[in-house]
């Protein structure tokens, strides 16, 4: 039965399974784990992340395509929601209309892309994905009169999901049932609904075609598959998920803004969590996305502490909390060399 | 002089040489024979560095050369003249000459007595000396290609079918300018289609099918015997 | 519009164009000779401009070592950063990869990332400005319009780089290699060449071009801050792919055009002036859609 749930793609190894399982639970149970308002922010982006990241390794480790356009989608999804509440007023029905009409706008977009893919050789497309993503950028911050601008648009949730809202009083198990904490778990089912999904679709024959695709374009196409109409489902279905996760996203955060959803700095770490997860396994981007979300707010701490310890020294520059990032890029390098699965990959052998 | 033994080449999945040995002494030359896709192209390739050998070895002057990178292959003495030609299309034929004459400045190359040589054998190198070399017809870069195989003496050309697309007239020169340079001491092996002009330059011949040598012997045995001819399939002559 | 306007925003597009032509040049060289797509390149530029600052910080002191000498030191230091940066970024991060483009766009965008950070450890990372030295402040009187002195500086650079390259491509055995290499790899080095050596030249020759665009971005903008690097990316991406991979004239000709277009188009709608440059990518590749001059790979 959960052999079915999972697509009958078991994660293997012992160590990855472990890992896995505790990550599950850990999100699962959250809330109750007693860590404080950031302890379950850093939960809640974990959440959005394995969507993010595990919509993009269809794209980048199944159909082996790189696009940095990625973050378009997971903008769209954010103002989607940030729009509708805005101007259709917070209810349910107005959350369904704004994910409607993001995932319209994705649709239209990813086809678009998909379609150009195969006009354009593969490095071509990935400079101009990058160039695309960034004049999309501009446009939202400087369409103020929609977007907000830099600013962004902070909004209202349906009551139920806002902070004050309590669902029982008195609390269960000692944590109070705030919206905020039902704001979670419609987080966790989404996520865990479409991670499901995803793992289903790289499973199916279709996701089979894809990395045949992905290894020998000229071949699968000498067998008979139409290359193009794969490419542009691979890059929908990609984007379509994107745009959830930006939903979602911004359903926890009740802001969305050009720097958040938006940014090259973002494409960037989604790429890092991928690669470090490991490409190609959709378990790689639950690993890359613990990590990394653990790392940012972690990892600062750690290096604070030998910061504090090198005082004085001039290589204590290279523990600079604020620096965390450069130790993760260099992680990311050496995935790439040796890893080519990321931790995913790397454990799956032992055992 | 070069030597082969047991060479195999796998091009990724493909495993195209089989074994092939063969030798050749200095200042001679040998032919390498046989149907399009056994491997003739692949052998000259391997020599040059240009495919890994992935087992067995090549030596050429006493030295093993498998393994070594091209450009160290090409400065021991070996001059190469590809399928395709390597005409570089944007470059002058006097700039495809000058890149193949490394140790010449400009005006040396103008001077030199091998280019004067060279020219009496192809003349219309010297009309299209300054045209680039893409805008010329095949057969007129096939010659530049086999000019800048003879710009500068080396010990061993390899040189893969140099007279595909070539009129009758120009192939009689190139054969007369390939002999005197092999008179000279420079070795050939070549790769050819066309039989009788292999016969006018070669002693030997090697014969190639499925990635591997099958006949080795005399010229002109192989011309002399019809039945030799007739067991060794799909030989122009 | 009148001349006055119209001769200064020329003037802007072009210095700025020349900028992007400097950054630009190495990137698509390299490219054509090896393959090899660097998507950290904006990280050269990044350099320049932060060496630059440091040197003309360094020398603002000492008033006998302000004026040109030490502008031009700048420069000179700025590119010799920029081109052993660049060394050490093939060596390190580039080698290995060869031919997979995967993951050389991966590596290479790993090597911004941790160069970026690596420049904010020395630099810091907010914001600093970047001011020209007096002696470029200023204007020249031009006919009815008054032009900044810098700009016309910047133009004259970029002639004088694109005049060298074209020395050295054409008339230098060196030049002939690199032409030969770009066309037929294997060739070139069944004739005997180090192409190894020659591309790690080629690399560090475009890196410290690309610091030098870098340093005077800088100069130009009046200010450095550390994701200029990234910034410039999408520029320097966006001309070499209007002008063709591996052609040092699409490179100019992308260039100009694009510093141009983003210039007029400014003028009149600043919002539109990012979707100029896109607009006119997307257009060029609709007419051309391997680049204005692209390369024949015999």
């Amino acid at each position: 039965m959960l052999s079915r749930l999972l697509s009958h793609d078991w994660p293997q190894g012992g160590l990855l399974r472990a890992l896995l399982v505790t990550t599950a639970i850990a999100l699962l149970t959250a809330p109750f784990l007693g860590f404080g308002a950031t302890g379950l922010n850093v939960a809640a982006k974990v959440l959005v992340f394995i969507l993010l990241v595990a919509s993009f390794d269809l794209l980048l480790g199944y159909s082996g395509h790189v696009s940095f356009a990625h973050t378009m989608f997971f903008g769209v999804g954010a103002y989607g929601l940030a729009l509708s509440m805005k101007h259709l007023g917070t209810t349910v029905v107005g959350m369904l209309a704004g994910l409607g009409g993001a995932l319209l706008v994705s649709l239209v977009l990813s086809v678009l892309i998909g379609v150009f893919s195969l006009r354009v050789r593969a490095i071509f497309f990935a400079m101009i994905t990058l160039a695309v993503a960034a004049v999309f950028q501009t446009f939202v911050a400087q369409q103020s009169w929609l977007t907000g601008g830099e600013d962004g648009i902070n909004f209202r949730l349906p009551e139920f999901l806002q902070p004050s809202y309590r669902l029982i009083e008195g609390g269960l198990l000692g944590l109070d049932i705030t919206g905020r904490v039902l704001s979670y778990y419609l987080l966790f089912v989404v996520v865990l609904v479409c991670f499901l999904a995803l793992l289903r679709i790289v499973n199916s024959p279709f996701g089979r075609v894809l990395q045949a695709l992905r290894e020998n374009d000229f071949r699968a196409k000498a067998i008979g598959y139409d290359t193009l109409w794969f490419r542009v489902a691979a890059s929908v279905l990609s984007a379509l998920f994107a745009t959830v996760a930006g939903f979602l996203l911004s359903l926890w955060l009740r802001y969305s803004g050009p720097d958040v959803s938006l940014s090259f700095e973002l494409m960037v770490d989604i790429l890092l969590m991928l690669v470090i997860g490991g490409m190609g396994t959709i378990y790689g981007a639950v690993l890359g996305a613990t990590l990394f979300l653990l790392a940012q707010s972690y990892l600062r701490d750690l290096l604070a502490l030998c910061f504090e310890a090198l005082e004085g020294h001039a290589v204590a520059v290279l523990f600079d909390p604020d620096r965390w990032l450069f130790w993760l890029g260099l992680l990311f390098i050496v995935s790439v060399y040796t890893l080519p699965m990321g931790l995913v990959g790397k454990l799956r052998n032992k055992g | 002089m070069l030597r082969l033994e047991d060479v195999e080449t796998f091009i990724g999945p493909y495993h195209i040489l089989h074994g092939v040995s063969l030798t050749l002494e200095p200042g001679s030359s040998l032919v390498v024979l046989g149907r399009n896709g056994v491997g003739k192209t692949t052998t000259l390739r391997t020599i040059m560095g240009l495919w890994p050998c992935g087992r067995g070895r090549i030596e050429f002057k006493g030295r093993t050369i498998s393994g070594l990178a091209t450009e160290q292959i090409a400065h021991l003495g070996i001059g190469y003249v590809p399928e395709n030609m390597g005409i570089f299309s944007s470059l002058s034929v006097e700039e495809n000459m000058l890149l193949a004459a490394r140790s010449l400045r400009r005006s040396a190359l103008a001077d030199s007595s091998r280019l004067s040589r060279i020219f009496a054998a192809m003349p219309a190198l010297k009309k299209f000396w300054k045209t680039p070399a893409g805008s010329l017809s095949g057969g007129q870069k096939q010659m530049v290609a086999v000019a800048r195989a003879l710009i500068e003496p080396r010990d061993l050309l390899v040189i893969d079918e140099p007279t595909k697309g070539l009129a009758p007239a120009i192939v009689e020169s190139m054969a007369q300018i390939l002999r005197e340079i092999q008179a000279e001491g420079t070795a050939l092996l070549l790769v050819e289609q066309n039989l009788a002009f292999a016969a006018l330059l070669s002693q030997r011949v090697a014969v190639m099918e499925g990635g591997r040598v099958v006949h080795q012997g005399s010229m002109t045995n192989l011309i002399s015997e019809q039945a030799l001819q007739d067991s060794l399939l799909g030989l122009a002559l | 519009m009148d001349l006055s306007t119209f001769i200064t925003l020329l003037i802007s597009g072009l210095a700025m164009g020349m900028i992007y032509f400097m950054a630009a040049s190495g990137l698509t060289l390299v490219f054509g000779l090896m393959d090899i797509l660097n998507f950290g390149h904006g990280l050269f530029m990044a350099l320049g401009a932060y060496v630059a600052l440091t040197v003309l910080n360094a020398g603002a002191g000492s008033s006998d070592l302000a004026g040109p000498g030490l502008f031009l030191w700048a420069g000179l230091v700025a590119m010799m950063a920029g081109a052993l940066a660049g060394v050490l970024f093939e060596r390190l991060l580039l080698k290995p990869v060869y031919g997979l483009h995967l993951s050389q766009i991966l590596v290479t965008v790993g090597g911004l990332i941790v160069g970026e950070e690596l420049i904010k450890m020395v630099w810091g990372s907010v914001q600093q400005p970047l001011t020209p030295p007096a002696w470029l402040e200023g204007s020249v009187q031009l006919g009815p319009v008054l032009i900044e002195s810098f700009r016309l500086w910047v133009v004259a650079i970029g002639l004088a780089v694109f005049v060298a390259l074209s020395i050295v491509l054409s008339r230098t055995k060196l030049g002939l290699v690199i032409r030969a290499g770009v066309e037929d790899r294997e060739m070139i080095r069944a004739l005997g060449y180090p192409i190894r050596r020659v591309f790690i030249l080629v690399f560090a020759a475009g890196s410290a071009l690309a610091a030098l665009g870098g340093m005077l971005w800088g100069l130009y903008q009046q200010m450095v801050v550390p994701q200029i690097g990234a910034q410039l990316n999408v520029l320097v991406f966006i001309v070499i792919i209007m002008g063709g991979l591996g052609s040092t004239k699409g490179a100019l000709v992308g260039a100009l055009a694009l510093g141009l277009v983003s210039n007029f188009v400014g003028f009149f709608s600043p919002t539109l002036a990012a979707f100029a440059n896109v607009a006119l990518m997307f257009l060029v590749l609709m007419w051309r859609p391997d680049g204005l001059y692209p390369l024949k790979k015999s």
